[in-house]
């Protein structure tokens, strides 16, 4: 069973404001999907849903078979979540701030610590294991957020803005972990950037006004517009909505 | 219980991870005394007791508890940091009782350094031990009750100053309740039931009973129904306010 999402009608509003409305899609193991859309598309909202931090007004999300209203504790043992801007607690070092999480992960005594060397190894963050997170470089505090987010080596993977605000070299750095994760897991990432798209998505869907307005692998999306070019599509589909 | 006691790890180890445990403990400690030996008269009412040590912890702990718990979920909420605390695979209860264990053995470290009093006291005369053991039980508890509010009110802002405030002024209210200052206010216009039940919940009344040396089976039940009702309503204001 490669099913790894299910998200039907979900809705959120926000008083009288809509914020995500009806979004139904699905998602397997071994896809990177992006999810593209201007600011305040309701990119952010659909993944706090889907990882059970908010609760949908209407619809239902399913992660790796469990309900995300029935089952949240479940959902959340199976899914990875880098929330924007990766918060972390900014007095702890990265070791200790992993360690917390491995040991809420459910791991033990050489386990725990073993899970912890080994996201700090993937992430590369190696140097500054040591010093206090509110002293990190934004880059370093973005990876700190990713090694939380994978160390329990989920089937899920939720990234927001996994690259926004890094430079070039840093941004390589995630997509190519991401790329490394890529075969083994669903990843969901959100960005506002088109090229990270080409660089690391199988399948893109452009959300605009809260709906899903284009879903289909890069290659599908460009060929919606004459020139082939994803930015003209972008603008196509999201000024309208 | 694991996840409980792992989260009360990480929470007793941040407040000393910044200066604010040992600013809380010097200035403690420091007005405890001041309190005790000058306004509580200690040395020149020539009596073995504790009784003026104990009798400031209400106002005590009226400004420095809710320094405490004024950062329990505000700063969660300010930092970002609630949305990945709540997407990690821990129940509500959970989250809210390891937060608030941490705060209360924190104050109550605070207040078990206060030993040099009751050495001094031991020292100076021959003061009945068992009052001395109760009045501590029932200043911790009285610490663990505005720990509970100050929680409960720090989960409904991302404002760290508000809570704070908000926080002093309903523990103030309680810790009077049933003091002339208060019951006159209702009084002038409440029934005399309504008057007696606000009466019931005045703090002090509740810590001046144990302060005897009695350890009151429903004086413990008070502050223990008002942590427990207090953290309750703190986890149902957390699950439905989550975002802002």
């Amino acid at each position: 069973m490669n099913l790894a999402i299910s998200v039907k009608g979900l809705t959120k509003q926000f008083g009288p404001r809509t914020v995500v409305d009806k979004v139904t899609f699905s998602a397997n193991i071994g896809e990177v999907l992006g999810f593209l859309g201007p600011n305040g598309a309701g990119k952010s909202t659909t993944m706090k849903m889907i990882v059970g931090f908010l609760s949908p007004s209407e619809g239902s999300a399913e992660v790796c078979g469990f309900d995300v209203l029935k089952d949240p504790l479940d959902v959340k043992r199976s899914v990875g979540y880098l929330p924007e801007g990766a918060p972390a607690y900014p007095d702890m070092t990265p070791l200790g701030f992993l360690r917390f999480i491995s040991g809420i992960r459910g791991f033990n005594g050489s386990e725990r610590e073993e899970r912890v060397q080994n996201a700090v190894r993937m992430t590369r963050i190696e140097e500054v294991a040591q010093q206090p997170i509110e002293t990190l470089s934004k880059g370093y505090k973005r990876r700190v957020g990713l090694a939380q987010a994978l160390l329990h080596d989920p089937k899920v993977l939720i990234l927001d803005e996994p690259t926004d605000g890094l430079d070039p070299n840093q941004k390589q750095v995630v997509r190519d972990l991401i790329k490394e994760m890529a075969s083994t897991k669903c990843i969901i990432i959100s960005t506002h950037i088109l090229e990270e798209v080409d660089a690391v998505c199988s399948r893109a869907m452009i959300i605009a006004s809260g709906k899903v307005v284009a879903d289909g692998s890069p290659s599908e999306l460009k060929s919606q517009s004459g020139s082939g070019d994803l930015e003209e599509v972008f603008r196509k589909v999201t000024l309208n909505a | 219980m694991r996840n409980v006691r792992l989260i009360f790890i990480r929470e007793f180890t941040a407040y000393f991870a910044t200066p604010l445990a040992y600013v809380f403990i010097v200035i403690f400690l420091m007005l405890a005394g001041l309190l005790t030996f000058f306004m509580g008269g200690f040395l020149e009412r020539d009596q073995a007791d504790l009784v003026p040590f104990f009798e400031f912890h209400p106002w005590l702990y009226l400004f420095l508890v809710p320094a405490l718990s004024m950062r329990l979920w505000a700063e969660e909420r300010k930092l970002g940091t609630i949305e990945l605390f709540l997407t990690l695979p821990i129940s509500m209860n959970q989250a809210v009782t390891g937060k608030f264990l941490a705060a209360w053995a924190f104050s109550v470290t605070a207040l078990l350094l206060t030993f040099p009093f009751w050495i001094t006291v031991n020292y100076l005369g021959a003061p009945d031990n068992g009052v001395v053991f109760a009045s501590y039980i029932g200043s911790a508890l009285m610490a663990g009750a505005y720990l509970a509010i100050g929680s409960m009110i720090s989960a409904c802002t991302k404002n760290q100053v508000i809570a704070f405030v908000i926080t002093t002024a309903t523990c103030f209210v309680l810790t009077l309740a049933g003091s002339p200052v208060i019951l006159d206010f209702f009084s002038a216009w409440a029934s005399a039931d309504i008057v007696q039940a606000v009466g019931n919940f005045g703090f002090l009344p509740h810590f001046q009973s144990i302060q005897r040396g009695v350890i009151d089976f429903r004086d413990v039940i008070f502050f223990g129904s008002i942590i427990i009702i207090a953290l309750t309503a703190n986890a149902v204001i957390i699950d439905w306010r989550k975002a802002t």
